[in-house]
């Protein structure tokens, strides 16, 4: 696989694979957790229809985790596949923002989630489509077709609550307010971030602010809400630094594979 | 952030029903395929593409109110479709096609 780096790039530089992996794997772990999220309001939902519609969302982000970490697996060449890297790692060895492991809330919380979630990884993905990488590029042009239906499910259900009743619109300021301290991480470049968007693989994630945050405000003002205006600004996911509900959400996620490893039905 | 999923559980009665209805591929009927509950005709058909087209069932999807579909009713079945059992001569099969003659 390093040959297709090798070759696709887009100059002279060598792109090293590890780079490709940990960047991978930031990819598979927002995704992945996310999943588990959402998996989490089967059964929950407040109709049976929106279960099926959030367990579709789940399922849609599960392929795209296992996706990124079948990849980030092949690359590392030390022989973890995707079920190693999802199951057996430690907390500090996850690299998804924080914004993806914070708890469903109620259903408020969940919409204004996705909808930021959703038009972020929109604009991920239209622009990875282009990677230099030939695999994150395949990965991303099928994905961004995904998280398109995502954003309209979370643009639709904003729209309803937020110019909806007193109670729905009461309880989406709220949401809006606690999901707003975890934003401003998707969008922080570091180094590796910036070495690969160098090379032509990644998409530096502050240019992806203004296109995500103008969606965003234009749903909100339509719905009749405004965009929180907060100071607090929560950061560390991609260093392995979490919530304390990320552990929690790794027991549940991992459990069945560690207390009967190879598992298969 | 303290609330669990289901607090906010709305009684089922307040989302209308809709008859969904699925084009399985260009040149074919939308055929009916089930119903569902939704606030409106928006989501209706959201919710239809997630319960009845996630397996590539279809190209296309219709939603109707339930309420809206006028329906024959079962107790008149007889007046309504029995006089039609021995009428064999609606049936176009007293006439001679000519040869050559295609689509019929």
């Amino acid at each position: 696989m390093t040959a297709d780096i090798g070759n696709a790039r887009a100059d002279d530089r060598v792109v090293s694979p590890a780079d490709v992996v940990a960047y991978a794997l930031r990819l598979g772990d927002d995704a992945l957790v996310y999943a588990q999220r959402m998996g989490g309001w089967i059964a929950a939902a407040p109709q049976l229809e929106e279960d099926v519609a959030l367990g579709n969302i789940g399922l849609d982000l599960l392929g795209q985790a296992r996706s990124f970490l079948t990849y980030a697996g092949e690359l590392e060449g030390a022989g973890r596949d995707e079920d190693d890297l999802a199951y057996l790692r430690d907390e500090r060895d996850f690299v998804n923002a924080q914004i993806f492991e914070l708890p469903n809330g109620d259903f408020a919380f969940t919409v204004a989630r996705m909808l930021v979630t959703s038009a972020y990884q929109v604009e991920l993905y239209t622009r990875l489509a282009t990677s230099g990488d030939a695999t994150i590029a395949a990965i991303a042009a099928k994905a961004v077709k995904e998280v398109d239906y995502h954003r309209d499910h979370a643009t639709q259900w904003m729209l309803r609550l937020g110019d909806g009743t007193d109670e729905s619109h009461r309880r989406m300021v709220r949401a809006l307010e606690d999901v707003w301290p975890y934003v401003g991480e998707l969008f922080e470049s570091d180094d590796l971030t910036a070495r690969l968007t160098e090379a032509g693989v990644a998409a530096d994630p502050g240019s992806l602010e203004d296109a995500t945050l103008e969606y965003v405000a234009g749903v909100l003002a339509e719905a009749t809400l405004e965009v929180p205006n907060t100071h607090v600004h929560h950061r560390g996911g991609r260093r392995g630094v979490h919530t304390e509900h990320m552990g929690y959400l790794l027991a549940e996620l991992q459990y069945l594979h560690r207390s009967h490893p190879g598992a298969s039905w | 952030m303290t609330e669990r999923p289901g607090d906010q559980a709305t009684d089922i009665d307040e989302w209308p029903l809709w008859e969904v209805f699925v084009r399985a591929k260009r040149g074919l009927n939308h055929v009916h395929v089930g119903s569902l509950h939704a606030p409106d005709a928006q989501m209706a058909i959201r919710n239809a593409r997630d319960l009845y087209t996630r397996r590539q069932e279809g190209v296309s999807i219709w939603v109707l109110p339930a309420d809206q579909i006028s329906a024959s009713s079962p107790d008149e079945k007889d007046a309504f479709f029995d006089p039609a059992a021995d009428k064999i001569y609606r049936h176009p099969t007293f006439y001679h096609v000519p040869d050559g003659v295609e689509h019929l």
